[in-house]
């Protein structure tokens, strides 16, 4: 699976996140070996196996739906880095059209 | 002060008025004073701890403490306990608060445990040497110049360095049982579902597993018979029936016991390792075990499916940090776009970034199958096999790790090197089952300790703790 620029922007577009031209190529090679690494499991037959999802067995697991209040407004604000008392305060996000 | 290796211990001195609770939190205060060099505590509940300590001991002398009275236990920065800081070793949630404590936590306090502090391990518990902490990384207490293993190094060398009785760690792919062979104590990482993950940072949600690192099986199995059990807060923890763990039987009986061919046969293995895990087979037989090779040739693939869908888990996982909600903001964030961007690349270090990038690709369009749902069937083939080999035997052996703790640096330029150290201890995480490193040995050439790994059937707990008690009582007999 061969690792290129365009692959990388891609990845870090979806992850959220910025490379440097010199981190890109550190990355570059990781993902490179490492993906090469994971490309031993293709060796191995699993035809007719279901993917495994959950670990634990058991299954519909039921709790009654009651209301609770688990944290207070002031408290869910308490860690945003910016922060009035009713909301998370971010950079502008709908601009004027005109 | 005499350093306790047991709670037991504790608790007769505490009766007999030999200590009281103030003198012995003082014990471990001093000695996280006298280890400072080896940045195991990232923060030290000092000025709180002395006056629980009087707590508990107005209580003991009502005759109404808890079962952990006596009990000093320091916990991964990355389980919650409410009004104190959790950082997970990262920067981008440095500051952070913790709003309310992990059930586990809930439990061990309700039975009077006093909380020391919060210690250091690898960013996000990514890691297998504590070299990637945001905060430096933690020494090894048996020798400075190597790593105390990951991701609950400072959990580890906590226990060795005698600055707490227990501390709690989480294992997600051998990140209890390794640092606990490489710090010379007991580690063990229960059966997945069987400790509730309410409060535990999330890694990887279908692996991780909280879990007790101590001096003796005795206090691991106490703290896990306590933090056990069904909790509505986690709907994947298990409503099966808790065992009395820590109520030892008398009369252990003769096992069969599984040796694992492939780990044996290992390349990367330590020819001195090797040698130990012969001997102790031949320990086993002469104590009346039937101890027998068994096969598992998927071993070289047990890491690759590892990283598969641990990378796309925890891609998963952390993009709730937006720097919006919680965390680190970035100063140079103009737009919502940028406030996402620079918040994270400069908050997440490098070896998350890097498993974010890969958790992204397994799960991207047109590589889903071939890469996180190709690992996910590997995933079953393995849980079946381990399962058929249950049928037969009641424990599995093999060493936690291929050698001991290596020097600082050693694996940093090659994560392959690197993740290839889970080789033994991913296996139970894969497959849910619980397993225990024991730390039977040290290396004749650097005097680092190494240990030996015992893996039981799920939920089989009591017998896998019944066996290890027994197991360390002989060789605490013969030394």
């Amino acid at each position: 699976m061969e690792v290129d620029d365009k692959l990388i922007d891609k990845l870090a577009s979806l992850s959220k996140l910025e490379f440097k031209a010199d981190e890109k190529e550190a990355i570059k090679k990781d993902m490179a070996r490492m993906l090469s690494f994971f490309e031993q499991l293709t060796e191995i037959n699993t035809d007719g196996l279901e993917p495994l999802i959950h670990i634990n067995p058991e299954t519909n697991v039921y709790r009654a739906d009651k209301i609770t209040e688990e944290l207070s407004q002031a408290q869910a604000l308490k860690n945003g880095p910016n922060h009035d008392s009713f909301y998370f305060k971010v950079p502008k996000v709908v601009e004027n059209k005109d | 002060m005499n350093s306790y290796r047991s709670l037991e211990a504790i608790q007769s001195d505490l009766s007999a008025e030999i200590i009281d609770m103030p003198s012995l939190v003082n014990h471990y205060l001093q000695r996280i004073e006298e280890t400072v060099d080896l940045n195991i505590f990232l923060e030290v509940f000092k000025s709180e701890i002395l006056d629980k300590a009087a707590a508990v001991q107005s209580k003991i002398k009502a005759g109404n403490a808890g079962k952990l009275a006596g009990m000093v236990i320091a916990i991964k920065d990355n389980i919650c306990y409410k009004d104190h800081k959790i950082s997970a070793s990262s920067k981008i949630l440095k500051d952070f608060e913790s709003l309310y404590s992990a059930t586990a936590i809930n439990r061990l306090l309700a039975e009077d445990a006093l909380i020391i502090g919060r210690v250091n391990c690898d960013e996000f518990a990514m890691g297998g040497s504590n070299e990637n902490s945001a905060y430096g990384p933690v020494k090894n207490p048996v020798n400075k110049d190597y790593v105390p293993g990951g991701s609950s190094g400072g959990s580890a060398a906590a226990v060795a360095a005698d600055c707490c009785l227990v501390a709690l760690g989480s294992d997600t792919g051998g990140s209890i049982r390794q640092p606990a062979s490489f710090c010379g104590v007991v580690g063990i990482k229960p059966t997945y579902g069987r400790i509730s993950r309410h409060g535990l940072i999330a890694f990887a949600s279908s692996f991780d597993q909280i879990g007790p690192l101590s001096q003796s099986v005795s206090d691991a199995a106490l703290v896990l018979e306590i933090m056990a059990g069904k909790d509505s807060m986690d709907t994947t923890s298990s409503s099966q029936k808790v065992d009395a763990y820590s109520d030892f039987s008398e009369n252990p009986k003769p096992l069969k016991i599984g040796f694992i061919q492939e780990c044996l046969d290992s390349k990367s293995l330590d020819p001195e390792v090797k040698e130990s895990q012969l001997k102790l087979i031949e320990q086993l037989r002469a104590e009346g075990h039937t101890v027998d090779p068994v096969r598992l040739e998927e071993l070289d693939y047990l890491v690759p499916t590892y990283y598969v869908l641990t990378t796309a888990e925890a891609s998963s996982n952390l993009s709730r940090y937006d720097g919006i909600h919680y965390g680190y903001r970035s100063s140079a964030a103009t737009d919502i776009e940028s406030t996402y961007l620079k918040s994270r690349t400069e908050g997440f270090g490098k070896e998350v970034k890097r498993r974010i990038m890969l958790g992204s690709f397994v799960l991207s369009a047109g590589y889903y199958d071939a890469y996180y749902g190709k690992a996910q069937k590997v995933r079953r083939l393995i849980k079946e096999k381990t399962e058929s080999l249950f049928e037969d035997y009641d424990l599995l052996l093999s060493p936690t790790t291929p050698a001991t703790a290596f020097k600082f640096g050693a694996n940093m330029d090659d994560p392959i090197k690197m993740y290839l150290e889970d080789i033994f201890t991913v296996h139970a995480n894969l497959v849910g089952t619980p397993a225990i490193s024991l730390p039977l040995f040290k290396h004749s050439k650097s005097g680092l300790p190494f240990g030996a790994q015992f893996m039981s059937a799920a939920f089989n707990e009591k017998l896998l703790l019944d066996f290890s008690h027994n197991l360390m009582n002989i060789v605490a007999l013969k030394a």
